[in-house]
């Protein structure tokens, strides 16, 4: 008998009476989830197969991966907005050679694969020999990387749930709901906590709007509700914020600051607060309860729940058996150093007896829990053909933690220009943004400089976190 | 310009360039239902910054989040005070 965390997920679901993956067109009982299919009598055709997961419907995603987990060798979890050369991009890097998707994904890839339809609305059914699994799969996690072109890493079931607790929820149900998506790393922990931890869980829609899915979640009555601080910020100006009653929740994804805490708290005194860090590639890193921002400098020198903290450069770096295992395709960098530490990328500075979270040391800016990096924007400014350079970089924000603004110097002399010349440019650099990037990465306004700084090195001078 | 001609103004100015259709604005607007999704109000408050010198959200003590487009405005005309 293997032990139970290295049981496929299929087999791993526990008490099954009462629970549901609720999404915005269908729901599935965890009673259907153990022991139906919605692959017909062909989920064996996918074993030991290198598989795609691009679905439109969350649902439909978290139906794939508890059908093909110990079936499947790989399952390369798709979020919902990458380009067409990006899953091209994908299928090759990871050898893909089966795609199961709930729509005709465009993927251009040379060799051709199988393709799969799941389709949550025509339900799960039943079948004579449901596959057993036996295969450890890779669980293959997309995360935006410097150049564009997404980073692959590969976790496995045991990896990705090191910190899954597994409770008896049969007096009090558990009801998640989820801002994130559940085919990203924070997402994905909140899907695995409730499909393993025994409760429900509520998915969103994609063209869902906030308050469809927040009336969907006060009518199922969610217990634990998990966002970023972005997604908390809208979430309380909503007018639906104050009939929402979950028993905890949860934030993480971006730097968690004193103001979402205290909002958090005075609108939900009742609720258990935890700030959750966590990344793609360290793996879920620790919890913060005690309602204040940034985190207790005990953490860090010691070992906490198998999580090893320590600071270097001012740099935040975690060793546990949570991290991912490696990184497919790309540059094959490895995730963790000699001595088994990931490098988080994230700035802290101590100031008493806390750390404080400063922002990404690679200078990425964090816009509502979505990674920009700078040089990205700056390219595509650049194409104006009045413009000589541009800087792009972060300023605070109170809706999304952090936004794009750019400083933009013009070819030749600009000291005379008109302001009416100078709000047309504003728009036509701005509409170039919006064309080649995606709405987050696009600036929200640009400052006309006579000059920007050049470091000793040559490069544009920048001030990170 | 006052205060809310330059909030209207700047909220119309999102809508357009993100291709939002907006709701009509009135007083007892509710922000999530006025057409703008949370990066466009995040473009708005920064701008918003630049034109009126201040980020309310930011500046104020209390932990206020408005829910209305007149509690917006509110929010903006007490703070320029």
């Amino acid at each position: 008998m293997p032990p139970n965390d290295a049981k496929p997920l299929r087999e791993r679901l526990g008490g099954t009476s009462g629970r549901f993956l609720v999404g915005f067109n269908a729901s599935i009982s965890f009673s259907d989830l153990a022991r139906c299919t919605s692959f017909g009598g062909h989920l064996s055709e996918l074993r030991r197969r290198s598989v795609l997961i691009t679905a439109r419907d969350q649902l439909a995603t978290a139906l794939a991966l508890v059908e093909l987990d110990g079936i499947s060798r790989r399952l390369a979890i798709c979020p919902p907005d990458l380009s067409s050369k990006q899953l091209t991009w994908v299928c090759e890097s990871a050898g893909i050679d089966a795609i199961v998707s709930d729509y005709e994904a465009p993927i251009e890839h040379e060799n051709s694969c199988e393709r799969w339809h799941i389709d949550c609305c025509a339900g799960m059914k039943p079948v004579d020999h449901m596959p057993v699994g036996h295969e450890r799969s890779e669980w293959l996690l997309l995360t935006s990387g410097t150049t564009g072109a997404p980073k692959i890493l590969a976790h496995d079931l045991q990896s990705l749930t090191a910190s899954t607790k597994v409770d008896n929820y049969s007096e009090r149900p558990v009801v998640w709901g989820c801002f994130y998506d559940i085919r990203r790393f924070a997402g994905l922990q909140v899907f695995l906590q409730a499909t393993l931890g025994g409760g429900s869980l509520v998915l969103a829609g994609g063209d869902e709007s906030l308050e469809g899915y927040l009336a969907r979640l006060i009518a199922h009555s969610a217990t634990h509700i998990s966002g970023t601080p972005s997604q908390w910020r809208r979430v309380l100006m909503s007018p639906l914020a104050k009939r929402l009653a979950p028993r905890q929740l949860t934030l993480g994804g971006e730097i968690v600051d004193q103001a979402i805490l205290d909002g958090l708290r005075s609108f939900y005194p009742n609720s258990r607060i935890t700030h959750i860090y966590a990344s793609t590639e360290a793996g879920v890193g620790f919890a913060v309860n005690d309602g204040l921002e940034g985190f207790p400098a005990s953490m860090v020198g010691s070992r906490r729940g198998g999580v090893e903290a320590e600071v270097e450069d001012g740099s935040l770096r975690l060793r546990s058996g949570r991290a991912a295992n490696r990184c497919v395709g790309g540059d094959g960098s490895a995730v963790q150093d000699e001595g088994g530490f990931v490098d988080t990328g994230d700035s802290v500075a101590l100031r008493g007896d806390r750390y404080y979270f400063l922002g990404r040391r690679t200078g990425a800016i964090n816009v509502g829990g979505l990674k920009v990096y700078p040089e990205e924007v700056e390219a595509v400014i650049n194409r104006h053909p009045k413009v000589r350079m541009s800087r792009v970089r972060s300023r605070k924000n109170p809706m999304t933690g952090n936004i794009v603004v750019a400083e933009v110097v013009l070819i030749g002399d600009h000291s005379q220009t008109t302001t009416i010349r100078t709000a047309e440019l504003e728009g036509e650099i701005l509409q170039i943004c919006r064309k080649a990037l995606a709405q987050h990465k696009c600036p929200a306004t640009i400052r006309f400089v006579p000059s920007l700084d050049v470091a000793p090195t040559g490069k544009l001078a920048r001030h990170h976190a | 310009m006052s205060v809310k001609e330059i909030i209207l103004s700047q909220i119309q100015r999102v809508a357009q360039e993100q291709n939002r259709e907006l709701a009509q604005l009135t007083d007892d607007l509710v922000l999530l239902q006025s057409g703008l999704d949370s990066l466009c109000f995040a473009v708005l408050v920064t701008r918003l910054e630049d034109a009126l010198g201040i980020d309310p959200f930011t500046s104020s003590s209390e932990v206020y989040y408005p829910v209305t487009l007149g509690e917006f405005v509110r929010f903006y005309a007490d703070a320029a005070k």
